[in-house]
């Protein structure tokens, strides 16, 4: 028995209808998107506390603010993203219209993961619907409130024969990837997303993947340390290291490390006080599973701040590493939890080597107070984004495209980068119907003279000089 | 430019399919060169972004950078345009390209990899030979990159092969383009049209239309106007036509001499095996089930299927693969609109035949089992480029970062969630 099949059929044909296309269908569910986030703030602030023990502050910017956000920019730019984009012709086309026309691709099947179980949902959720699609939400069932929430409560606010969310485990989200989508949008690890996208290929459904990766932190010895330390501590400690684009190592000097240690130490009793664990502004991790994991991660070199942890309230504390071997676990998997590892380097050279014969993350960043280091930086390696003398704050900005590049993922989304994503982008060429004579040039027989003026007419120069 | 013209093996071009090279081969690839160098600077400029309150003092820009590796898989049928295009737009990029020529087009093959490469760079640049089992193999490499063109079938193996290395792709693939043709229109214009760019390099062109749809009466008027075409453009003797192509190879020839069985010949109809000759031929009284309506032609054979509506038009195509293509000929703008909003393909033209693709400012894609991703003039600069988000902050003003740290008080939430937001007037 497929407990897909009969979502999936009505949301066909719900999209064959035409339902979702025009300009006030889809405002209206975008509306309904932003009805949800205001008159359930409390209860999603409530399931993301259970969920991850996120704090009010991390709940409001992380989650619901910056999905308003989208929603509010999607619904002020709609029409504009809509229309047809006109394109320049060459003397061939003249008399022609040319444009882009956007159309939606149909059946789009979002797979949300639990760290931000919110955000990561709706994020995608607003371009796909923007763009006029019907969508199957799934999202994770690792984090089980939120879960609860988008699965019972969200539905009511949208158009229910042009959305669904479906839940399961890896099981069933298997079972439903066998099934044709026209767009798949996943997030996640990379191991997931090879079997997403060899998933997609049966069906050739085109996919935007967005994984993850170690996200170097280079510290250059021309710095601040303290300032630095706030930075990489935040962006670190952020939803208790639970976040995709988190600087996951730090690379330094050790002369740098000898500074950063105290300071990050500074940092992390002025964030969290000396007993990080009763911070309101601490998260938790999401899982027994990944608690153990990263416990594990704790005997990894040599701690040098924090270390504790407490199964009971799978709580790990902000902690530093270092003397680490470039061989052992903590350096060798995404770190997903509030565990910074440092690895000495000698100079920037070797920190740039050292970046580049891994793979490619998903964020990188640099802290210097020289600009030529962090342009060398930027100029010599790849990641999916980068920031200089800060943390993940380019995901605030919806005019810059948010993706990864190689194992850290492909395509991107974001602000009018999601619609576009979500939309097949159609060459059209509108020609009037008779005008038969002016044409006729192109016909066999050919003559070398007609040949000349065809290839002048289809020369990509618009204008500039000379006849006809 | 006309080097290893070859007779029947491979592609045998004549010398007056010239004005065919011409068109749709050289002056395509030139354009893109000229396009590219033109504006190589500005496409590899950093973009720079828009930015909210927090953001304000900092600098955010887009980078275009190379994915690193990339692989072209190019096929025989324009074996020069559809390599180079690609390559244009993978070399402006700043990437490293491996080609793999279609083995089919066979001299071609020879040209691109005996010739090309004495004029590129070969530490960044190599053309690689061989036929479906050495490509498996290459494809067991990983690429930072794929570009393919052939059919779904094989694009279905190639993104699968990608997604063990996570290699984002480009297919270019194909499917059976439909024509509509409207009661309302002159026959003799819209059979000029089809027929041109049905049988343009005898078919065996991705975004050919395929199969027309009309009304039984418009299907009367439309044949006859399509053997004045057919006449005018070839001759009575199209054989010997120095404008008419040839098909690639024997296995493409016994398959479309099996498709003139379909329905009945209405115009053409003849083969020659000895010439891997098909003539323009029209079908009429075909079944959908019957083969011609199943596969992608990929020959001079024009199949006729008649709908008594528009509406029953646009379901038939809708019932379908989204095509590469799909064209509308009405004198009603109204038709052809009403076709463009209620079906999807990868490109869309109304009155006219594939035009569109000569011009650099529209993107060239499939979309469903047509294909996935674009490119052409910047489209294939962006292709073929990851755009980097980047955002560089200052070093120091450290104490107007305090704002965001724990712990927090109410008032310092509620003024950090307004300054998140895109407000795009309003103070500092």
């Amino acid at each position: 028995m497929d407990p897909f099949a009969d979502t999936l059929q009505r949301l066909r044909e719900a999209f064959s209808s035409g339902r979702t296309r025009p300009a006030e269908f889809r405002a209206a569910q975008l509306n309904g998107l932003s009805r949800f986030l205001r008159e359930n703030k409390q209860l999603l602030q409530e399931a993301l506390a259970q969920d991850l023990h996120k704090s009010a502050f991390e709940a409001e910017v992380s989650e619901i603010s910056i999905s308003q956000n989208e929603i509010n920019l999607a619904l002020r730019n709609l029409r504009a993203w809509m229309k047809d984009e006109k394109v320049s012709k060459n003397l061939a086309t003249q008399l022609d219209s040319a444009f882009i026309r956007k159309e939606p691709f149909g059946l789009v099947l979002i797979l949300s993961p639990w760290n931000y179980p919110l955000n990561l949902s709706l994020g995608p959720l607003v371009g796909a619907l923007a763009a006029g699609n019907c969508v199957v939400l799934k999202p994770s069932e690792i984090s089980k409130t939120t879960e609860k929430v988008l699965a019972e409560v969200l539905p009511r606010y949208l158009d229910q024969s042009c959305f669904a969310v479906v839940l399961g485990g890896p099981q069933e989200t298997g079972r439903l990837l066998e099934h044709k989508f026209d767009y798949i949008f996943f997030t996640g690890n990379s191991q997931v997303g090879k079997i997403v996208m060899t998933a997609a290929a049966k069906h050739l459904t085109p996919v935007t993947l967005e994984l993850g990766g170690k996200n170097p932190c280079y510290v250059d010895d021309n710095c601040d340390p303290q300032t630095v330390a706030n930075r990489v501590a935040f962006f670190r400690c952020f939803n208790a290291g639970q976040t995709c684009v988190a600087p996951d190592y730090v690379l330094c000097s050790p002369e740098m490390q000898a500074r950063l240690v105290p300071a990050l130490q500074s940092a992390i009793t002025r964030f969290y006080g000396d007993d990080p664990q009763s911070s309101p502004n601490l998260g938790r991790i999401i899982s027994e599973k990944h608690f153990q994991r990263l416990r594990g991660l704790l005997s990894c070199g040599r701690v040098v701040i924090g270390g504790q942890s407490d199964e009971s309230d799978l709580y790990i504390a902000p902690t530093v590493l270092v003397d680490l071997q470039e061989t052992e676990p903590v350096m060798q998997e995404e770190i997903f939890g509030p565990i910074l590892p440092i690895v000495n380097v000698r100079s920037l050279g070797q920190a740039i080597d050292f970046i580049n014969r891994r793979e490619k993350p998903l964020a990188l960043y640099v802290f210097s107070t020289s600009s030529q280091v962090v342009k060398r930086v930027l100029a010599q390696t790849s990641s999916g984004g980068f920031c200089g003398n800060d943390g993940f704050m380019h995901l605030t900005l919806a005019s810059l495209p948010f993706g990864g590049v190689g194992s850290s993922g492909m395509g991107s989304y974001h602000g009018k980068f999601s619609f576009d994503t979500f939309s097949h982008h159609r060459a059209c060429l509108l020609r009037p119907a008779g005008l038969e004579k002016i044409y006729a040039i192109r016909y066999p027989p050919h003559t070398p003279r007609n040949l000349r003026v065809l290839l002048m007419a289809m020369g990509t120069r618009s204008c500039s000089c000379t006849l006809l």
